[in-house]
C-alpha cells in the first residue's frame, strides 16, 4: 500500500462560521441561534482555560480510567499475515465506550455555563447511558430523547438510563428513530436553552457541535499517537475507525491529520450498498442539509430524509459529521462500506483470537482494517479504534448465530 | 416598483391575517379550496407549507400535517403548481412558500425561481436558514422580486436584530414564543417589549406568529404589530376533518365548518 503525503493540513481547522470546506454551518431556526451562539462563546472560553482542561483530564483519569491502552493483536496479525494490528482500547472506558469522553467534557462545560439540566438524544442508547452517567456524577437532572421504536428495541439501555436517574422521553414523531430524537431534542432545547445544556453525542449537528465533540474526543488519537511512538517507535501506516456520525473516528483522525498516516473510515454497509438497507452515507448519499448542518446524507430526490439501516444501532444515522464529508471530498481520508456480515465475522475473529469482544460498531472499523492489513507487509503497522465493547450486542449476535447455523457458536458444537 | 407583496402586506392594512396551511394536507384539491376560503375571510397573504420529513421548527400539529401530505408523495414542485391553479380560480393575495432548506436545495435555486415566476409566487420563508446562512439567497431573491421573509425571536440579540431587519424583505416575522410552532395559551412575557424593539429598528410591517389561536391574543397584539400568522390552530382544524375533506361530497360542509370556526375564534372582534 502506498502512503500518500497529506496535503491541505492547515485547512482542517474549523473556520469562524463552522465550515469544513462547503460542509457544516448553522442551519437552525432563529429560535436556536441564541443557544448555539452562547454555546460557541462558552466553549471557546472554556477550552482556552487551563483549569478547565485540567479538570476534564482529571475526571477522565479518575472516573473513566484513562489513558486507555493500545493492545497489539499478535495472533490476529499472524493469522492475517500482513500488517501488525494495534487496537486503541476505548472499550475499556467507564460505561464501555468512547462516548464518555465527550459526555464528561460537555457536562463540565454545562456546569461552567451555569446550566441546571442536561438533555441528550440517543439511538441505541450508548450516548444516552453516557449522558445519564455524567449527569449522575455531576448531580444534574437529565432527559434523554429516544425514538419510540428504539425504546422498544433497546429495552436494556432504557433500563440502564433509568437506573442512573435519567428520564427517558420516547419520541413518536417521524419514524420514531434516532433522526427524530435529534429533531426533538433540538426542539426542546430551543424552548429551554436558558437553563438547559444539550449534550450532542457525535460530530454532527449545527456548529459548534462538530467542533466541540471532536475536541473532546481527540484525546483518543492524541493518546494513541504517543502510545504508538513509545511502543513501536514510529507512527502507524494507517488508522481505522467506524463511522456513524463519526465521533470516535474524528477523535482518532484529528491527531494524525498532519502525519503521513492513511486514514480509513468504515461506514455501515448493512445488507449491501446495492440494497436500500444500509447507512453508507458517503458511499451512497448526496449533499444536503439535515440537523443543522450541510453534509452528505441519505435522501430521496425530493430532499426527504430516508431511514438508514445497520445491524449496529450506533451506525444507524442518515447523515455524517461535516468534517468527515470534507476529509472525504478532499481525499485526506477514505471511507468504505462494511456489511453486517463482514462486521459480525470480524467480531467473531477478534473474540476467538484475542479474547476481546468488540461492539458491532467497532467491528466495522476492525473488518476494514483486516481487509487492508492483508494487503500490507509485516513491517507495517495499523491502528484501529476499538470504540466500544460488545456486551450490549450479545442478543443480536446470538440471533445471527441462530440464523447462520442453528444457534451453534462453534462449528464443532454438539446439537 | 410595487409588488403584490407590498400591495397586500403593508402597515396601512390594519391587523393583517396571514394563515398557514400545509400543501397536500390531506390532498391537493382541498389545499386549493382552503386557500380560496382563507382569502374570502380576509387573509392578506398565504403561507403555503411544503411537507418535510424532518421539520425542526414545527410542533406536533404541523409535523402530523407534513406526514399526511408526504404519505401521498407531495413535492415542492406539485405544491408550487397548486398556486397557479389557485390564481386561475381567483386567488389574488401574495403566496409565500414555506420550505425547509434541504427540500429547496434538492429542487435547485434556479429551478425554484423559474417556477416561482411562472406560478406567481411572491415570497419564500426557510425556517432553518438563519441570517448568517441566507446572505446569498437574499440577494438572489431581491433580484427576482421574491420576498425572503426573515424571522426574529425574543432571544435574538440587539446586534443581530439590526442586521436582520436591515436586510429584511416583505415583512418581519416575529416569533412570539420560544421553541416550535404550536398553539399556546399565553405569550412569552418578553414579547411586547420585543415587538417594541423590532418596531424601532424596522419600517417593514411586523407580523407575529407561533402559538396564536384566539381573537383575545390578536387583540393583545394590536398595539404592537401589523399582523398575525396562524398555522397550527388552522392545521389542527384541517387534521380533525381529514376524512370529510378527502371525500368530495363532504368537503364543502367541512370547509364551511373550518371557515365558521376561524371566524368565531380568531377573527371575531372583541367587544
Amino acid at each position: 500500500m502506498v502512503i500518500r503525503q497529506p496535503q491541505l493540513e492547515d485547512k482542517f481547522r474549523t473556520d469562524e462560521s463552522g465550515r469544513y470546506g462547503e460542509f457544516g454551518g448553522q442551519y437552525v431556526p432563529e429560535t436556536l441561534m441564541h443557544a448555539v451562539l452562547e454555546l460557541e462563546k462558552g466553549f471557546k472560553e472554556a477550552i482556552s482555560d487551563p483549569s478547565f482542561l485540567q479538570e476534564y483530564h482529571r475526571i477522565l483519569q479518575d472516573y473513566s480510567g484513562r489513558p486507555t491502552p493500545v493492545t497489539f493483536c499478535e495472533r490476529l496479525s499472524n493469522q492475517l499475515g500482513g500488517a501488525r494490528i494495534y487496537l486503541k482500547r476505548e472499550d475499556l472506558n467507564h460505561t464501555g465506550a468512547h462516548k464518555i469522553n465527550n459526555a464528561v467534557g460537555q457536562a463540565l462545560l454545562a456546569r461552567r455555563m451555569g446550566k441546571r439540566q442536561i438533555i441528550a438524544e440517543t439511538g441505541a442508547g450508548q450516548h444516552g447511558v453516557a449522558s445519564a452517567t455524567v449527569a449522575a456524577y455531576f448531580g444534574m437532572p437529565c432527559k434523554v430523547f429516544m425514538g419510540a421504536v428504539d425504546v422498544e428495541r433497546q429495552a436494556l439501555n432504557v433500563f440502564r438510563m433509568k437506573l442512573l436517574g435519567a428520564e427517558v422521553v420516547p419520541v413518536h414523531s417521524g419514524n420514531g428513530t434516532l433522526k427524530d430524537a435529534v429533531n426533538e431534542v433540538l426542539r426542546y432545547w430551543a424552548a429551554n436553552s436558558e437553563d438547559t445544556a444539550y449534550i450532542d453525542g457525535s460530530v454532527v449537528g449545527p456548529h459548534p457541535y462538530p467542533m466541540i465533540v471532536r475536541d473532546f474526543q481527540r484525546i483518543i488519537g492524541d493518546e494513541a499517537r504517543e502510545q504508538m511512538l513509545q511502543k513501536v517507535g514510529k507512527l502507524p501506516d494507517a488508522a481505522f475507525a467506524c463511522v456513524g456520525g463519526g465521533s470516535n473516528a474524528m477523535g482518532l483522525f484529528t491527531a494524525f491529520l498532519k502525519d503521513p498516516v492513511r486514514l480509513f473510515g468504515a461506514e455501515a454497509g448493512g445488507k449491501g450498498v446495492a440494497t436500500n438497507d444500509h447507512a453508507a452515507t458517503l458511499t451512497k448519499g448526496s449533499v444536503g442539509i439535515v440537523h443543522g448542518m450541510k453534509t452528505f446524507l441519505l435522501q430521496d430526490r425530493n430532499g426527504q430524509i430516508t431511514e438508514p439501516y445497520s445491524i449496529s444501532a450506533g451506525l444507524d444515522y442518515p447523515g455524517i459529521g461535516p468534517e468527515h464529508a470534507f476529509l472525504s471530498e478532499s481525499g485526506r481520508a477514505t471511507y468504505e462500506a462494511i456489511t453486517d456480515n463482514e462486521a459480525v465475522d470480524a467480531l467473531i475473529t477478534l473474540s476467538r483470537l484475542e479474547g476481546i469482544l468488540p461492539a458491532l460498531e467497532s467491528a466495522h472499523g476492525l473488518a476494514l482494517a483486516m481487509k487492508k492489513a492483508k494487503t500490507m507487509s509485516p513491517e507495517q503497522n495499523v491502528l484501529v479504534c476499538l470504540s466500544g465493547r460488545g456486551d450490549k450486542d450479545v442478543n443480536t449476535i446470538l440471533r445471527i448465530m441462530d440464523e447462520r447455523n442453528g444457534g451453534k457458536v462453534n462449528d464443532d458444537e454438539d446439537e | 416598483m410595487t409588488t403584490r407583496m407590498n400591495e397586500y402586506v403593508n402597515r396601512d392594512r390594519g391587523m393583517m391575517f396571514i394563515p398557514f396551511i400545509t400543501a397536500g394536507d390531506p390532498d391537493n384539491e382541498v389545499t386549493i379550496e382552503l386557500a380560496l376560503m382563507l382569502q374570502s375571510i380576509g387573509a392578506n397573504a398565504l403561507e403555503l407549507g411544503i411537507p418535510y420529513s424532518d421539520p425542526l421548527a414545527d410542533g406536533p400539529v404541523i409535523q402530523s400535517a407534513s406526514k399526511r401530505a408526504l404519505s401521498h408523495g407531495e413535492t415542492l414542485s406539485e405544491a408550487m403548481s397548486l398556486v397557479k391553479t389557485m390564481r386561475q380560480k381567483g386567488l389574488n393575495i401574495p403566496v409565500i412558500i414555506f420550505t425547509y432548506a434541504n427540500v429547496l436545495s434538492q429542487f435547485g435555486l434556479e429551478a425554484f425561481f423559474k417556477k416561482a415566476e411562472a406560478d406567481e409566487i411572491d415570497g419564500l420563508l426557510i425556517p432553518d436558514l438563519p441570517y448568517e446562512e441566507s446572505r446569498a439567497l437574499a440577494e438572489s431573491c431581491r433580484k427576482r422580486d421574491i420576498s425572503l421573509i426573515s424571522l426574529v425571536a425574543p432571544t435574538t440579540s440587539e446586534r443581530r436584530l439590526r442586521l436582520i431587519c436591515r436586510d429584511a424583505q416583505g415583512f418581519i416575522y416575529c416569533v412570539s414564543s420560544l421553541g416550535v410552532t404550536g398553539v399556546r395559551k399565553t405569550f412569552h412575557p418578553d414579547v411586547f417589549s420585543f415587538l417594541k424593539r423590532v418596531r424601532q429598528v424596522s419600517d417593514l410591517p411586523i407580523a407575529v406568529g407561533f402559538g396564536i389561536s384566539s381573537s383575545e391574543q390578536v387583540d393583545q397584539l394590536e398595539d404592537y404589530a401589523d399582523g398575525f400568522i396562524v398555522g397550527s390552530a388552522i392545521v389542527s382544524e384541517i387534521g380533525q376533518r381529514s376524512n370529510q375533506l378527502s371525500d368530495p361530497l363532504q368537503r364543502p360542509a367541512a370547509i364551511n365548518e373550518i371557515r365558521q370556526k376561524l371566524c368565531q375564534c380568531l377573527l371575531a372582534p372583541i367587544s
